[in-house]
């Protein structure tokens, strides 16, 4: 479906079809998407408005530009396909999506929060059931603030662990992505 | 004949005339030499720490008051100039550099955002500083002018300068943090936090 | 000299006949023809150095988690998040008008190009076009924003790699255009700008005859930093083949300014997309061949001269005329006006109350800031407060290249290299 806003052109994207349609617009000489300019995503005050994916895409060559929109409903799992493989620029980008809102994406090397610390409980802060204020009280977010381990992932067996990744057993696996740390050697 | 008037027992600390002048000629060399060189360490966040680095380059110059050495190791500093915005995930780093750093130590807390969260009164932001590292000058702005940061180096002078060594009560003590890892206890902390004006009305999305 | 009283257990290859430790030569072995083999427990052990948040090197508030082989950079792991200010969130809380102190402080090296933006992305969402005076000067704020930048970016990589002259000539510029920001807007650094349809205010008497001194004086600066730093020795070994990045990399991880343009490919959005009547203006975009900090340190410094170039042209054509586009649901009308004719009260009392109302729709502008592509993305659903605002932050996106050019070169290298990303962490922690 094409409908243009604001003289850009918006195409809504189904889910499943996402990468497979990507692929094709990065590669197809005719359309040549090559520069991944944002990803992001909306919600909308309207509970029953789907949260949107937003991909902006720009062809250098042709210099075109086109928004690919993906429509979440909020009963569906909140995920949707990576698109790093194709565009590296998508990595911190997608990882910020994750941080804010809460939507994986399958197939990314590595979906950690980025700008807010990992173990952060409070939940995704760009969701509109995320007050402005954060939920809990000041003293509480300062107490879980200066509690914090600001030198998580500062271990060579931390490391060794982000890079094995999938082949960890999925018990460590859910402990770590919960922030449970072990026995991690204090190099003070 | 009588014997008049029986020795008043008198204590060790009681000021008689040389001491007094002896203390005050310490102070006054101690604390001189401690305000007229306080080696900052610039903790600069965010825009303030442009205006700050604009405070430090030829214009403005804090040199002139002994604050040239800018002191990255915070061993090795007087006093930390937080210079910007503190979100929550910077919250243990300056509290860690605080506690690195040696007595005699003093803060200054540069702009609005450092002393009472400033225009981000949201869940990721710090409401004060203060919530976190004991503050001596808090310099209001956003960002304060050049002018206005000497002005607060100024009153920390003042400050130095009327602080002595024979203080009753010690004054350079540490100050850490409680075992729940706070500074201030809660209530307090909520209470300083609250907004205030405007912000008050503006938390409605819609 | 007197004898040393303490044991030496050197690592150095033994002590001559005074007490001193022995040079050693970097080429030849001593003692002829001996193998100087590494001991076998020193090889092999990777150590992770922590640059960690607090540091003067890293222009702000990152930190780099770094892997290290001896010297060499192993891997490079940046930690982001220690800005994070809640800036899209609060957006969804505010008016348009109230949005814009806000954009201030994302990129706070550049204010007014960052205001502009904003108020172009507003405008685009609610249709309005500027006047043509305001068009001029927008352009003006944007390349004197360009000047304050690079010069920032200059002053501060300089520093970085040891030279310290070039700091403070470069803040004294900055200083100057700090004056003239401060004649227009009241504020050195946190301006506001612009406003959604037109400006605060209009320049000031004297601003047009300043600015005209300062593209005059300005080429003397950049012709002293170009001749202490272009053929030095020094920054050349420095900042030559280092963190080199190819076009097509460039382009896969999404960079945008002076690093795409360092890397060969030749987009700039005032030439491809252009905005407030770029295409009328007569300057050239550099782009590098390399992809190299040096080649990044030669397109910021050109891009100087040409911000100059253009400043000079838009103030021989700035045209007189209403800065504020002549629609009272849009401009606050004149406070005069306002106290005495009811229908301009009333067009007051909704603007400030309720805010300028949007439409339904979304619009996104995509500037050239002096970092990068910056873009503003608004969503509305037709009230005054936006339902999403987001920023493209050309920072975070180049500096996601970061661990990809840093990969086999030596720690000071590293620096070199985050130095040249020229990144400002208000705008990649938003």
């Amino acid at each position: 479906m094409e409908t243009a806003r604001d003289g850009e052109p918006v195409v809504y994207v189904a889910r499943d079809r996402l990468l497979e349609i990507m692929t094709w617009l990065k590669d197809t000489p005719g359309q040549q998407y090559d520069y991944l300019v944002d990803v992001t995503a909306v919600e909308f005050r309207d509970r029953e408005r789907p949260l949107e994916v937003v991909y902006f895409l720009r062809s250098l060559t042709h210099r075109a530009d086109v928004r690919i929109k993906v429509e979440l409903q909020s009963s569906d799992e909140l995920a949707v396909d990576s698109v790093w493989g194709l565009w590296h620029g998508a990595d911190w980008l997608e990882r910020e999506v994750y941080d804010m809102f809460g939507i994986t994406f399958r197939g990314h090397p590595d979906l950690r929060r980025i700008l807010m610390w990992e173990t952060y409980a409070e939940g995704y802060p760009l969701r509109k059931s995320f007050p402005l204020r954060g939920r809990f009280s000041r003293s509480e977010q300062v107490r879980q603030a200066l509690n914090a381990n600001p030198e998580a992932h500062y271990s060579m067996e931390e490391l060794s662990i982000a890079d094995a990744g999938g082949d960890l057993p999925d018990d460590m696996r859910e402990r770590l992505r919960r922030g449970e740390r072990g026995t991690v050697p204090n190099s003070e | 004949m009588k014997r008049v008037g029986a020795t008043k027992e008198v204590s060790g600390q009681s000021p008689n005339f040389l001491l007094s002048k002896f203390q005050n000629l310490v102070d006054w060399a101690v604390n001189s030499s401690r305000a007229n060189s306080l080696w900052p360490m610039p903790f600069g966040t965010a825009c303030c720490a442009i205006e700050f680095m604009a405070t430090a380059a030829s214009r403005f110059d804090f040199a002139r008051f002994g604050m040239e050495r800018q002191a990255f190791s915070p061993r090795q500093a007087d006093v930390l100039i937080c210079a910007g915005r503190l979100p929550f995930k910077l919250a243990p780093v300056i509290r860690r550099i605080f506690d690195q750093m040696p007595q005699p130590k003093w803060v200054i807390s540069m702009g609005a955002c450092a002393s009472t969260g400033g225009i981000f009164d949201n869940y990721a932001m710090v409401q004060g500083i203060d919530t976190i590292v004991p503050v001596d000058v808090y310099v209001p702005g956003c960002p304060p002018r050049p002018e206005g940061l000497l002005y607060g180096v100024l009153l920390l002078h003042k400050k130095i300068k009327g602080e002595s060594l024979f203080d009753a009560v010690p004054r350079r003590d540490e100050q850490p943090l409680d075992d729940k890892g706070l500074r201030l206890p809660p209530e307090t902390i909520d209470e300083i936090s609250e907004p205030f004006g405007n912000s008050v009305h503006q938390f409605r999305s819609a | 000299m007197s004898k040393r009283t303490v044991e030496l257990a050197l690592a150095t290859p033994g002590v001559d006949a005074e007490g001193w430790p022995a040079r050693v030569p970097l080429t030849a072995p001593r003692g002829g023809g001996e193998e100087q083999e590494p001991p076998p427990d020193l090889t092999g052990e990777h150590l992770l150095v922590n640059i960690g948040p607090q540091h003067p090197a890293t222009h702000g508030v990152l930190r780099l988690v770094v892997e290290l082989d001896g010297e060499t950079v192993v891997r490079c792991i940046p930690h982001l998040g220690y800005l994070h200010s809640g800036f899209e969130k609060l957006g969804e809380y505010r008016h348009y008008n109230q949005i814009i102190p806000l954009t201030d402080r994302t990129d706070y090296l550049s204010p007014m190009a960052n205001n502009v933006g904003m108020a172009m992305a507003a405008e685009k969402l609610m249709g309005i076009e500027i006047t043509p005076r305001c068009t001029v000067l927008r352009l003006i704020a944007c390349e004197m924003s360009r000047i304050i930048s690079h010069m920032v970016w200059l002053g501060t990589t300089s520093i970085d790699l040891g030279a310290f002259t070039p700091f403070l000539w470069a803040f004294q510029e900055r200083e100057r255009i700090y004056d003239l920001q401060e004649m227009w807007t009241g504020a050195r650094l946190t301006t506001s700008l612009t406003r959604v349809g037109g400006l605060m205010a209009d320049i000031p008497d004297r601003f047009v005859e300043r600015l005209r001194h300062f593209t005059r004086t300005f080429p003397k600066t950049l012709a002293e930093i170009d001749r202490v730093l272009t053929r030095n020795a020094v920054w050349a070994g420095r900042t030559q083949g280092v963190g080199v990045l190819t076009g097509a990399e460039a382009i896969n991880y999404s960079l945008s300014g002076p690093m795409l343009r360092a890397s060969g490919v030749p987009y700039d959005l005032r030439k491809d997309k252009p905005y407030l009547g770029y295409e009328t203006y007569d300057f050239e975009v550099p782009v590098g061949e390399h992809g190299d900090v040096y080649d990044r340190y030669l397109v910021r410094l050109e891009e100087c001269h040409q911000a100059n170039r253009i400043l000079e042209q838009a103030l021989d054509r700035l045209p007189d005329g209403p800065i504020n586009v002549d629609d009272p649901r849009v401009i606050l009308p004149s406070k005069t006006r306002a106290m005495s004719d009811m229908e301009a009260m009333i067009f007051h009392f909704k603007q400030v109350m309720e805010g300028v109302k949007a439409p339904v729709g979304e619009a996104y502008v995509g500037i050239e800031n002096p970092k990068g592509e910056l873009g503003n993305y608004f969503v509305s659903d037709g009230t005054a407060k936006p339902v999403r605002w987001r920023i493209r932050p050309p920072s975070f996106i180049n500096l996601s290249a970061l661990p990809k050019m840093a990969e086999g070169h030596l720690l000071s290298d590293l620096i070199a290299i985050n130095a040249s990303v020229d990144i400002v962490m208000g705008e990649v922690d938003r």
